[in-house]
């Protein structure tokens, strides 16, 4: 990521804020993290080195068992770091249990306390710290009306809804004006509608109470929708940090490029690097201008991508050609599958207008181009 | 559905189940009604009265022997009870280790080692240590009860441990409760209703105890079930019933209370 991209992620809610260099919330320095010992051991995170900003929505994306959960247990303290450190506002925390870190945790199965009502749930962290009974109080109202749960506060935890229980343990873990929020996929066990309606809810809450937010999630669109910057993580490592445009546009590797929205590899020669950019000649001899991942060595055969709504299709020549394999309707778009004459598969996504047809058939020949600010090179 | 393996549509099932249930009940509901028999026997019916329920309590060694009962069941199963939450809460928080089977064979032993054996060594080693010491009290008997007594006040409260969320835990943990707050405010509400069930369980055994109390008392200290088992060797009258139809109502109390406390922290 360069300072480019730094600079963008400062838009926050629409709204340009002045980035403050060096402030972060939380630094992960160096971190391993290796379970079990011998033959067995597995390396649950692979020399991780993330920075996560104050006030900022921060999301860990990555598939079941890329141990996105494993780093969220070492930043709350429930588990220590095999190497490497880990700072909160710049102070190594790697001596503190958990109950000793200004850090609260939205549980994935919410770990409401059955023996409490709604109430005692979410004063619990303030009486812990020993904070005066008319403050908890206050404050306990306070957040149940954050969280719209001021009819339900004399409830046990068992007689509300799902939905209603993730409230509360969002109140409770808020409750203490934490400096960081953690949370463990906190919406996988809703169902759709009220996942997107929590969606909304989470935005507004992180908004609201300007604490860092650090999300997971191994859902791709609820990445894109909510985070201000993501970390994409696979096999233990964090493969890119970025906003979700630059993840969604620049992606630096094939797994995030493949992990998140659909997306065309193509075969090319790269020529004339500079500054982040450079000229790709792909297989079908044209030569394109392209954006050029951090970290990229020269080779080769390197891969570009192409998203397949970057991508026009014209029935003259373009950029590359090929025939029409497949054509799939999707209400708002069409997708169309092009054998490229140079075998590799390409799909073009054609916004729909109110017309009968996208234009094409199967079997025509057709060319494909590509805009000038739609390939990035990948560095793997 | 209407196929599936119903054993009480099995001929013979409800024939059985009534012969069970006769067999276990009928015996106790005689004994029930014999307390209440006016003559001396306890066979032939003679007609309503409750005098054997007033000799009994005029009777200053049923009395004793119903108040030791008492002293030794109280302190042993609240010594069990004590130390079988720690041991329950050391062996299931934490991860499985080598030798930790042994710990539970261990915490275990009363149940699998004949009681007569530990009833022999327990008279040995403690005749020894009387002899060495000169005191000769309740101690003894309330120390042999409490070792009995752990593994069933133990079982209940690890079942219970083994089923409790263990994030409740690391949530409250991560709430600012230290490890003692976290016991305190947490697991040990939740855990209440086994500690309950074990001391119950623990106390009714401890009360019930007959072979390890025989062989460890001293002169002059026996408990309900010796002193009644001593009387079985004399005359027998309907006393014994009015006894054990009293123990029957305390331990029926006993089950019920813990039943209302039980069905009320699981509502919670
Ligand atoms: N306590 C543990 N003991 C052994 N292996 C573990 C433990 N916790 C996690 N792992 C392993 O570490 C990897 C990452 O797990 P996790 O952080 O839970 O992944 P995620 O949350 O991304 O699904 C997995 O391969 C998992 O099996
Ligand atoms: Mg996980």
């Amino acid at each position: 990521m360069g300072t480019g991209s730094a600079l963008k992620s400062g838009r926050k809610n629409g709204v340009i804020v002045p980035e403050q260099p060096g402030k972060s919330a939380i630094e992960v320095r160096g971190v391993r993290k290796v379970f079990g010992t011998g033959e067995s051991q597995v390396a649950a995170l692979d020399t991780v080195s993330v920075s996560i900003r104050e006030n900022e929505f921060f999301t860990l994306l990555g598939p079941s068992g890329c141990g996105k959960t494993t780093l969220l247990r070492l930043i709350a303290g429930f588990d220590f770091p095999s190497a490497g450190e880990i700072l909160l506002h710049g102070q190594d925390i790697a001596p503190l249990p958990p109950f000793k870190r200004p850090v609260n945790t939205v549980f994935q199965n919410y770990a409401l306390f059955p023996h409490m009502t709604v109430a005692e749930n979410i004063g619990f962290g303030l009486e812990m710290l020993g904070k005066p009974k008319a403050e908890v109080k206050a404050r306990v109202a306070e957040m149940l009306k954050l969280v719209k749960m001021e009819a339900l506060s004399g409830r046990r935890t068992s007689q509300i809804s799902g939905g209603q229980q993730q409230r509360v343990a969002l109140a409770r873990a808020l409750a203490p004006q934490p400096k960081v929020l953690l949370l463990d996929e906190p919406l996988s066990a809703l169902d759709f509608k009220l996942r997107k309606e929590m969606q909304i809810e989470l935005k507004r809450l992180q908004h609201e109470t300007g604490i860092t937010f650090i999300f997971v999630t191994h859902d791709q669109e609820e990445a894109l929708t909510m985070s201000d910057r993501i970390a994409v993580m696979s096999s233990g490592r964090i493969l890119q940090v970025g906003t979700p445009w630059d993840i969604y546009d620049k992606p630096a590797e094939r797994f995030v490029a493949d992990f998140i929205g659909e997306t065309n590899f193509l075969t090319a020669a790269i020529t004339g690097m500079a500054n982040g950019k450079a000229r790709a000649t792909l297989k079908s001899g044209a030569t394109i201008d392209a954006t050029v991942a951090e970290g990229f060595q020269p080779k080769d055969n390197a891969t570009v991508v192409v998203r397949p709504e970057h991508a026009k299709l014209t029935s003259g020549k373009g950029d590359l050609s090929g025939t029409v394999e497949n054509i799939v309707y999707f209400g708002t778009d069409t997708h169309i599958h092009v054998r490229l004459d140079s075998s590799e598969a390409f799909t073009v996504r054609q916004q729909n207008t109110r017309s009968a047809g996208c234009g094409f058939e199967r079997g025509d020949k057709v060319g494909i181009s590509i805009g000038n600010d739609a390939a990035q090179v990948l560095r793997d | 559905m209407g196929s599936r393996f119903d054993i009480r549509r099995q001929t013979g099932f409800t024939a059985i189940a009534m012969i069970c249930f006769f067999a276990l009940y009928l015996p106790i509901i005689t004994v029930v009604v014999y307390a209440f028999n006016a003559g001396s026997s306890i066979a032939i019916w003679e007609g309503v009265s409750l005098r054997w329920f007033y000799q009994a309590w005029n009777n200053n060694q049923v009395v004793d022997a119903s108040i030791r009962s008492l002293q030794i069941a109280s302190v042993a199963a609240t010594i069990a009870t004590i130390v079988a939450t720690m041991a329950a809460l050391a062996t299931t928080r934490t991860k499985p280790y080598p030798g930790l089977g042994f710990k539970y064979a261990f915490i275990n032993q009363p149940l699998m080692v004949p009681e007569i054996v530990t009833a022999v060594a327990l008279l040995i080693f403690f005749s020894r240590i009387k002899i060495w010491t000169g005191y000769s009290g309740l101690g003894y008997l309330m120390a042999a009860h409490t070792a009995f007594c752990i593994p069933f006040a133990y079982l209940p409260i690890r079942a219970r441990l083994e089923n409790m969320d263990l994030t409740l835990e690391v949530a409250a943990a991560d709430l600012y409760a230290t490890p003692w707050k976290a016991f305190r405010r947490v697991t040990f509400p939740l855990l209440w209703p086994g500690i309950l069930a074990g001391l119950m369980l623990a106390f009714v055994i401890s009360l019930d105890d007959v072979v390890i109390t025989e062989f460890v008392k001293s002169g002059g200290q026996d408990t309900l079930p010796t002193y009644m088992l001593g009387q079985f060797r004399r005359v027998i009258t309907p006393e014994i019933n009015a006894i054990s139809t009293v123990f029957l109502l305390i331990s029926i109390l006993i089950v019920t209370v813990f039943f209302f406390i039980s069905r009320k922290k699981d509502q919670e």
